[in-house]
């Protein structure tokens, strides 16, 4: 309740005002879970365009993946993460824990949640990919089944880059790619990942920097 | 709601602006019908979002000047937007921009009290001055003077020019008992967006020779022409139920509108063909960018509304 009334309020109000996102690759986008959104991320704004993206009555179903350390770190933001923005926590730094840190994220996806993952594991270089964690090959290979859609926005980083408060209004662009399914091996799966969002870019700037002229 | 009042000349304006888009509904539709080997999606498209168009239009002009100075405010917030967002912008420059969005609301203000010597001169004086040295705090001097330029120039055109629209309907509605505090609004859109469709046809039907070929390769001498004639023929006709113009003074209306509309319209593609773009933007399907559509409006509103405020008001 409380989710889509601030996406109603905030999300969608800042994502068609302050922002104008022009999506190619609309009907890519998963209007259903179990499914994973996998995005570049230059901007706290990501996650507010991201779920603008989605109608209302599924926004409660779509839920970043963030890093516990980040979002908990004091009571306001925590409660904000957790019932506002409605992350799946996870432990950034609990490498020797292993892999059960992954728990919080399948449980979510077998309740039938989209999640949206940041694969750069922070906010990297505007309008750039950088290199990807594995953590979204280890849920794959737990929960084959999940359809992976590659998202690639650009411009968002010139709205509110790392380390600004202010926000500038800009149009931006969505690039949608198609569902990616996996294949049994983590780093094929991984590489063809990479593939798909660098596709993505090329084509986000071929088409924003001489749009069919 | 507090309406204002409504001459009946305005509504009869409206009934024929939607009477118009109607007739061209329709033959779309027929076209779509008698010729289904062409494709007329795109004709659809733009006839489509022209009724929108038009909506957003009556809804800033018809109900009061509150809601009047936000539509057109919002207007011109997003020209300017995507002004910005085709143009290269310096990162370093992250907070000067907000600056410059924060003029938007504050000429419009202006506009709202209806004071028109701060509105006359905060965009080209005051905010002139300020954002340059709001840059210079930031002490970033690569490319200072081109960065400054492209920012004054895009205020200038989206939201100074534009706020010129808004502020006819702040004027005195007694000096204009025929149209009221709409009707110059009404009369200048109406005669620009007609010039640009006039000329497109003129030059469609008869067009040869090519006025500003590098600039616009579309464009001709006789759709020029034929567009500042068909204006002026409106402009003359349509002035006694809408504005205070005498014959002679509209018979200027309509060719300063017809003209005005011409170099707005090149001066958008000139900007378009220097950054590389075809379309400003994606907002209006079937017209490309908002800017697309203003690209006359940006000229014609502030020199028709001089024209006028010099001889009426």
């Amino acid at each position: 309740m409380l989710r889509t009334l601030f996406a109603l309020l905030i999300v969608k109000p800042v994502a068609l005002l302050m922002l104008g996102i022009n999506v190619r690759g609309k009907q890519y986008l998963p209007l259903s879970g179990p499914a994973i959104l996998v995005a570049n991320h230059n901007s706290h704004l990501d996650t507010v365009a991201l779920l603008s993206l989605f109608p209302l009555r599924i926004i409660n179903k779509v839920r970043p993946v963030a890093a516990a350390d980040y979002f908990l770190c004091n009571r306001f933001i925590k409660w904000f993460a957790l019932n506002i923005a409605g992350i799946v926590p996870i432990e950034r730094r609990a490498k020797e824990a292993g892999l059960h840190i992954f728990t919080p994220a399948i449980e979510a996806l077998d309740d039938g949640s989209i999640l949206i993952i940041f694969p750069e594991g922070t906010r990297g270089e505007p309008e750039m990919m950088g290199k990807m964690k594995n953590g979204i090959g280890h849920l794959l290979s737990v929960r084959p089944d999940t359809p992976v859609i590659p998202v690639f926005f650009y411009g968002l980083g010139k709205c509110l880059p790392k380390g600004e408060v202010l926000l500038v209004p800009f149009f931006v662009d969505a690039f949608i790619g198609e569902p990616l399914k996996w294949e049994g091996n983590r780093q094929l799966f991984m590489d063809k990942l990479a593939k798909a969002m660098s596709e993505l870019q090329s084509k986000a700037i071929t088409v924003v920097s001489d749009e069919q002229f | 709601m507090n309406m204002a009042y409504i001459p009946f000349n305005v509504q009869i304006a409206f009934m024929v602006i939607g009477g118009l888009l109607a007739v061209a509904s329709l033959v779309s539709m027929y076209l779509v019908r008698a010729k289904p080997e062409r494709d007329y999606s795109e004709l659809r498209l733009r006839i489509k979002t022209w009724w929108i168009i038009v909506a957003v239009f009556a809804t800033a002009v018809l109900f009061n000047r509150t809601v009047s100075v936000i539509v057109l405010g919002v207007v011109s917030f997003l020209a300017f937007k995507e002004y910005l967002s085709i143009v290269p912008t310096r990162r370093a420059d992250h907070r000067v921009l907000f600056w410059a969005y924060l003029a938007i609301p504050i000429q419009f203000y202006w506009v709202w009290i209806a004071w028109y010597g701060l509105f006359i001169i905060f965009i080209p004086v005051f905010v002139f001055l300020f954002l340059p040295m709001r840059m210079i705090l930031i002490g970033e001097n690569q490319g200072f003077l081109r960065a400054i330029g492209t920012l004054q120039w895009g205020l200038m055109i989206t939201v100074f020019g534009l706020s010129h629209a808004a502020f006819m309907l702040v004027l005195p509605a007694e000096v204009n008992p025929a149209g009221g505090a709409m009707g110059l609004v009404i009369y200048l859109v109406f005669l620009t967006e007609i010039n640009d469709v006039a000329q497109y046809i003129w030059g469609k039907s008869f067009g040869k020779r090519k006025i500003v070929p590098k600039v616009s390769p579309n464009k001709t001498v006789a759709g020029f022409v034929g567009g500042v004639l068909t204006t002026t023929a409106l402009a003359v006709a349509l002035a006694p139920f809408l504005t205070p113009l005498t014959r002679y003074e509209s018979l200027g209306a309509g060719i300063l509108c017809g003209l005005a509309g011409f170099v707005g319209d090149v001066t958008i593609s000139a900007l378009k063909r220097d950054i590389g773009v075809k379309d400003s933007g994606s907002l209006l399907p079937g017209h490309g960018g908002i800017l697309d559509r203003l690209d006359s409006l940006t000229y014609t509103a502030p020199l028709f509304f001089h024209y006028v405020y010099f001889l009426h008001y």
